[in-house]
C-alpha cells in the first residue's frame, strides 16, 4: 500500500481490521508506527490515523478521538491512542481515562521520540522542532498557514523569540537533514541536528 | 490596481475616509492606516474619537471574522500591525488629552513560555478600549508578577500560555496571590489555546477569555462590577 505524506496530513490512515490492538495515531506519526511494528513483528498491532493537519488544530483532536474510540472500540480487545497531550491542555488525557483506553505519556511527540524524561531535562524554551514527518511537511504545516509566504514580514512576530530549530530525526535521512537545513534558514533560525530514533514512542508500542 | 483607482485619502470625506480605514485595517495597510489617523487629527478630531470610532471599529470588524473563521491569523496580525502603527501616533495624544481610562492591566506570558502573539493582540485591543497596559513579555516568573503589581498598582492581572506544560504556572502565580492576601484585590483573566474555562475555574482565575474581543468584553464586564462595588460600598 502506498502512503502518501499529503493523504496523511488531510484524510489520515484507515486500519485494516487485522490485529488485536487498535492504534489510533495522529497521521504524522504513521510512518514511524509501521516502521516500529514491523521492526518488532508487532503484528498484532492495527493502525488508524487521524489527519495530521489536526497537530494544527488541537481542538479537533479529542472529538475525533472519541468519535474513533466509540466507533471501533467492539472490534478489538484494546485501543491505545498514539497521542500525546498535543495541545490539548490535558483535555485528551481526560477523555482517554472517561473512555477507559490508554495513551501516550508526554507533551508532545517532540518529546516521546526523544525519550520524555530527555525532552523534559533539556528545557529547551527557545527551540523549534520538526520531525521527519514535518521537515517533509513544513510547507503544509508552518509556512503556509502561517501565511508567510504571503506575508514575509510576519516571520519575526512568529518566531522571533525562538532561537534556533531542532531536526529531531527519527531516521538517518541526508536529504531531509538538508531539506530542515533549509527550513531553518527560511525561519531565521539557527540549525541543531539530533537523531533520535523512535525514543518512548518505541517502548510504548513494544509494551502493548 | 491602476494608478487611476488609487484611493487619495486626503480627498475623502470624514465618513468615506473612516469607512477605507476599516478596509485598510482588514487589509493590514499599516501606512495607510498612520496616513488616515494623521488625517482625522488634522481635521480637529480627538484622539479617542479617532481611536473608537476609526481603529476599534474596524478591529472589531477584524476580530469578529476572525471568530467567523473567515479571516485566519496571518490576516489579524497584519490588522494588528497596522493599528499599532495608529496607536503609535495615537498614544501620546491620547496621554495629553486626558482621554477616559477604563482601567489597567499588566499582562505576560508566565515562565517557560516565550509564545506571545496572542498576549500581544490582548494588549492592543484592551489599549484599544480605553485600558493602560502595561506588557510585562514573555516567561515571566512569579516575582515578576507581583514586581509588576507593586510597581504598576493595575486593576488587572493577565496571564497567557501556549504550552499545555506552562499553563499550570498560571495557578503559581494566583495560589502566590492567594498566600500574600492580595488575590481579591486584582481581576486575574487568562488565556492561550490550550485553555478552557473549566481550566481558568480550576486554577481560581476570574475568567478565561478565549480571544482577544473576549478579553475585551470580559475586562470591561469585571470593571464595571468593581465601579459598582465601589459606589455600594
Amino acid at each position: 500500500m502506498t502512503i502518501t505524506d499529503a493523504t496523511l496530513t488531510q484524510h489520515g490512515f484507515l486500519a485494516s481490521g487485522a490485529g488485536r490492538v487498535l492504534l489510533l495515531a495522529c497521521g504524522a506519526l504513521a510512518r514511524e508506527i509501521l516502521a516500529v511494528k514491523d521492526a518488532g513483528g508487532l503484528d498484532h498491532l492495527d493502525l488508524q490515523c487521524l489527519p495530521a493537519i489536526y497537530h494544527n488544530h488541537p481542538e479537533k483532536i479529542v472529538p475525533a478521538i472519541e468519535v474513533a474510540v466509540t466507533k471501533h472500540r467492539d472490534d478489538y480487545d484494546k485501543i491505545f491512542v498514539v497521542y500525546a497531550d498535543c495541545g490539548t491542555g490535558g483535555q485528551l488525557f481526560e477523555k482517554c481515562k472517561e473512555l477507559g483506553v490508554s495513551m501516550v505519556e508526554g507533551p508532545h511527540c517532540y518529546s516521546f521520540f526523544e525519550t520524555n524524561a530527555v525532552f523534559e531535562s533539556r528545557d529547551e524554551m527557545t527551540a523549534f522542532y520538526l520531525t521527519d514527518f514535518l521537515v517533509r511537511q513544513f510547507d503544509a504545516f508552518v509556512w503556509d498557514p502561517l501565511g508567510l509566504g504571503r506575508h514575509p514580514a510576519l516571520r519575526d512576530m512568529y518566531f522571533g523569540n525562538y532561537t534556533k530549530l531542532v531536526y529531531q530525526a527519527q531516521t538517518d535521512n541526508a536529504d531531509l537533514q538538508a531539506k530542515a537545513q533549509v527550513c531553518a534558514d527560511r525561519l531565521g533560525l539557527t540549525y541543531e541536528y539530533r537523531f533520535t530514533g523512535y525514543g518512548d514512542l518505541e517502548t510504548s508500542l513494544a509494551a502493548l | 490596481m491602476s494608478e487611476e483607482d488609487d484611493i487619495i485619502l486626503s480627498e475623502l470625506n470624514d465618513e468615506d475616509l473612516v469607512a477605507q480605514m476599516f478596509d485598510d485595517l482588514y487589509d493590514g495597510m499599516r501606512e495607510e492606516i498612520e496616513e488616515g489617523v494623521n488625517l482625522l487629527i488634522a481635521r480637529g478630531w480627538m484622539p479617542y474619537r479617532v481611536l473608537t470610532e476609526a481603529l476599534v471599529g474596524g478591529m472589531t470588524i477584524v476580530g469578529a471574522d476572525f471568530r467567523d473563521g473567515i479571516l485566519f491569523v496571518p490576516e489579524v496580525l497584519l490588522a494588528a500591525n497596522a493599528m499599532k502603527g495608529g496607536m503609535a501616533i495615537l498614544k501620546p495624544l491620547l496621554a495629553e488629552t486626558g482621554a477616559p481610562r477604563v482601567g489597567k492591566m499588566i499582562i505576560g506570558t508566565v515562565k517557560g513560555d516565550i509564545h506571545d502573539i496572542g498576549k500581544n493582540l490582548v494588549g492592543m485591543m484592551m489599549e484599544g478600549a480605553g485600558f493602560e497596559v502595561v506588557d510585562m513579555g514573555i516567561n515571566n516568573a512569579v516575582e515578576a508578577y507581583l514586581e509588576a503589581i507593586e510597581v504598576e498598582g493595575p486593576d488587572i492581572l493577565g496571564m497567557s500560555a501556549l504550552l499545555t506544560t506552562t499553563m499550570p504556572y498560571m495557578k503559581v502565580v494566583i495560589d502566590t496571590l492567594i498566600e500574600k492576601g492580595m488575590r481579591d484585590d486584582y481581576i486575574v483573566l487568562v488565556g492561550g489555546a490550550p485553555l478552557n474555562e473549566e481550566f481558568g475555574k480550576a486554577i481560581g482565575a476570574d475568567a478565561y477569555c478565549r480571544d482577544a474581543a473576549v478579553a475585551v468584553e470580559t475586562a470591561k464586564s469585571f470593571m464595571a462590577r468593581k465601579h459598582n462595588q465601589g459606589a455600594m460600598a
